[in-house]
């Protein structure tokens, strides 16, 4: 750890730039896994595998062709026999002495992650925006009960609540729909939403609202036109949250869904070629998975900022 | 109940109309508050006690039976503390928990210095500070599954860049080690990607606490000519300890509940030496399918975690006062 501390008040150039160098030697270092993802994506199968590993190769688009499709192995006269390749996949993959008899699960399965996503988001800041106000605004019999209640829910190890669901979405027959996923991703989120949004809300003066309601506004308008257009932010944030909950869980997935449901986490890894993990196809499946959080990441990190470090210090 | 409540209190709402200003009888008219309050908080309530609590309580009358989920048909018969016994006197049971403290405890240890120092440095406010940090919490945003899965690639001997880039920085021969294969490695492995991942969480709310701290307390110390190194101890720490603590609890109650990152990284081997807590639920609800011992474990799990973390929020809460 630092051991030259210096006054905040006025840091002195020098330690200015060695912090700044440390800290960015440190960006740069974590950034190599993912710049690895984004590389072996655009390689051959061997290049991906060759030792030493590769940071100059031929780029090919083969991991993504080999993400999007299935192919089976032809003997070479029966190639031959083929017409011209249709396409850049079709010309790689007879390459290898292969042709392409299908489409992959993995657009399916990204779909999948983007209805439980968005729909299970929709619905915790839904329910949240209106139990945050109730606990903000209204005096609620047990209100800190409740609210503690709501939040030691999250403390639970998901395995140990996937048991029960999954007996629960067996009898209910929720089991691989997405559904019964929105439904389970909306409670796990409710508890997170309910309690960043009370925060926010409670901010909100209640003047706001009392003003308007003198005016001649009932309590639902004033809720609608006073209290959520003040709460944007907060709700955003709160959104944030919720959305890469959703997109990034895995335990849930992987135990209550296997086919018709199933999200891109659980799949990714089962992405395999011949011989094994098809390493190239995986980190192209990664890349176009990760690409949506890194957008997020970078065009909202002022609300996800002000959304960690809120939640965090409330709690 | 609800509309019995907006009924009776519009009723007196008509009432009050008559004698009041048109401005508050149209407010009056409306629902009354109460019923408001309720039509905002059940559904979150409903929706709880439907995903949460009806199935925690389902889990709860499971474990003191021998369900077993892939026969749902056999006859069920209570056990009374059999599963309970079983499990606590299960040698596995601890060999889990033992994975388990051995993985809270460094990636505690290591995202919070790692963390911290980070948040210090930033709070230099060097130029381009808010852009790195940006780019320092983008780990943190991922899928543990999807980047778990795809560190196994890279602690791959010999092919994989992880042993690639050590063996060029030490000279040691990059498949003379295996992260993933060896059982005094593993452990580790896992807690690389986690402090990978994590540390930014950390640096995070530490950085809050340091902004926390107002300006006026370091030029005082500055103005009785208090050391840099005197101002760091006696004022930077216990002023961000709170945060500190905080972030730890945070990262404590996570990384018990570790699953994901870990199944796929490792899948609990080589031999059991990674095998979390989490991971020996799975294995025993959904491979071994004894759905009553397994429901015993997870309460006895969800006890612990929520035992301690409520020890160490009063801990905490003692730091804060002071």
């Amino acid at each position: 750890m630092s051991t030259t501390a210096h006054s905040v008040v006025s840091p002195g150039r020098l330690s200015k730039s060695i912090a700044g160098a440390v800290v960015i030697i440190y960006a740069l270092v974590t950034m190599i896994p993912l710049a690895w993802i984004l590389l072996t994506s655009f390689k051959s199968p061997p290049d991906s595998i060759s030792y030493p590993p590769k940071v100059i190769f031929e780029p090919t688009a083969e991991g993504y062709c080999n993400l999007f499709t299935t192919r089976s192995r032809q003997t070479d006269e029966y190639i031959e026999s083929l017409g011209p390749p249709q396409g850049i996949c079709d010309e790689i993959t007879r390459k290898r002495n292969m042709v392409i008899v299908g489409e992959s699960n993995y657009w399916p399965r990204f779909m999948n992650s983007l209805i439980i996503g968005f729909g299970s988001t929709v619905l915790a800041v839904f329910l949240g925006t209106l139990a945050a106000y109730g606990f903000s605004r209204f005096r609620v019999p047990l209100a800190d009960d409740l609210l503690f209640f709501i939040l030691s829910t999250r403390m639970m190890p998901p395995i140990a609540v996937a048991i029960p669901i999954y007996l629960m979405y067996r009898e209910l027959g929720l089991s691989d729909t997405a559904m019964g996923m929105i439904l389970l991703y909306t409670a796990v989120n409710v508890s997170l939403a309910v309690w960043l949004l009370k925060g926010f809300i409670d901010e909100i003066p209640r003047e706001y609202e009392e003003a308007a309601m003198i005016d001649g506004y009932s309590r639902m308008q004033a809720f609608f036109k006073v209290v959520l257009p003040q709460a944007t932010t907060g709700i955003a944030a709160t959104a944030i949250f919720c959305l890469i909950f959703a997109w990034n869980e895995y335990a849930f997935a992987v135990l209550l869904t296997s086919g018709e449901a199933q999200t891109a986490p659980p799949f990714i890894p089962t992405i395999i070629g011949e011989g094994g993990q098809d390493w190239p196809a995986v980190a192209a499946g990664t890349t176009i998975f990760l690409v949506p959080i890194l957008v997020f990441t970078i065009l909202l990190r002022k609300q996800l900022l002000r959304g960690i470090t809120f939640g965090a210090v409330r709690k | 109940m609800n509309e019995r409540f907006s009924t009776t209190l519009e009723g007196t709402a008509d009432a009050a109309a008559r004698s009041t200003p048109p401005a508050v009888a149209r407010r009056l008219r409306g629902l009354s508050d109460r019923a408001i309050a309720w039509i905002f908080i059940s559904p979150t309530i409903i929706l709880l006690l439907a995903i949460n609590i009806f199935p925690l309580c389902w889990a709860i009358y499971l474990s003191f039976t021998n369900y077993r989920a892939n026969r749902p048909n056999s006859e069920v018969e209570g056990v009374g503390l059999r599963n309970f016994e079983r499990v606590l006197t299960d040698g596995d049971t601890w060999l889990a928990m033992q994975a388990t403290a051995h993985f809270v405890f460094w990636t505690i240890v290591l995202q919070t210095l790692i963390g911290f120092t980070l948040a210090y440095l930033i709070d230099r406010k060097f130029r381009g500070h808010a852009f790195w940090t940006t780019v320092i919490l983008i780990p943190m945003m991922l899928s543990p599954a999807v980047v778990g899965n795809f560190w196994r690639f890279l602690y791959q001997p010999q092919i994989g860049l992880f042993n690639y880039i050590v063996s060029f920085f030490t000279g040691v021969e990059p498949s003379s080690f295996q992260m993933l294969g060896d059982v005094t490695l593993a452990p580790w492995a896992i807690i690389i990607v986690d402090t990978w991942m994590w540390t930014p969480y950390v640096m995070l709310i530490c950085l809050a606490g340091l902004r926390s701290i107002p300006d006026y307390i370091y030029e005082a110390a500055e103005v009785d000519r208090a050391s840099p190194w005197r101002q760091f101890w006696s004022i930077t720490i216990p002023m961000a300890l709170p945060f500190i603590m905080l972030a730890v609890l945070f990262r404590g109650i996570e990384n018990f509940k570790m699953f994901d990152m870990v199944v796929l990284l490792t899948g609990g081997g080589p031999g059991s030496t990674t095998e979390l807590a989490s991971i020996t639920l799975k294995r025993e609800a959904f491979e071994s399918w004894r759905t009553g011992r397994a429901s015993a474990f997870a309460i006895i799990l969800f006890v612990a975690v929520f035992g301690l973390a409520n020890i160490y929020v009063k801990a905490l809460n003692r730091v804060k006062q002071r």
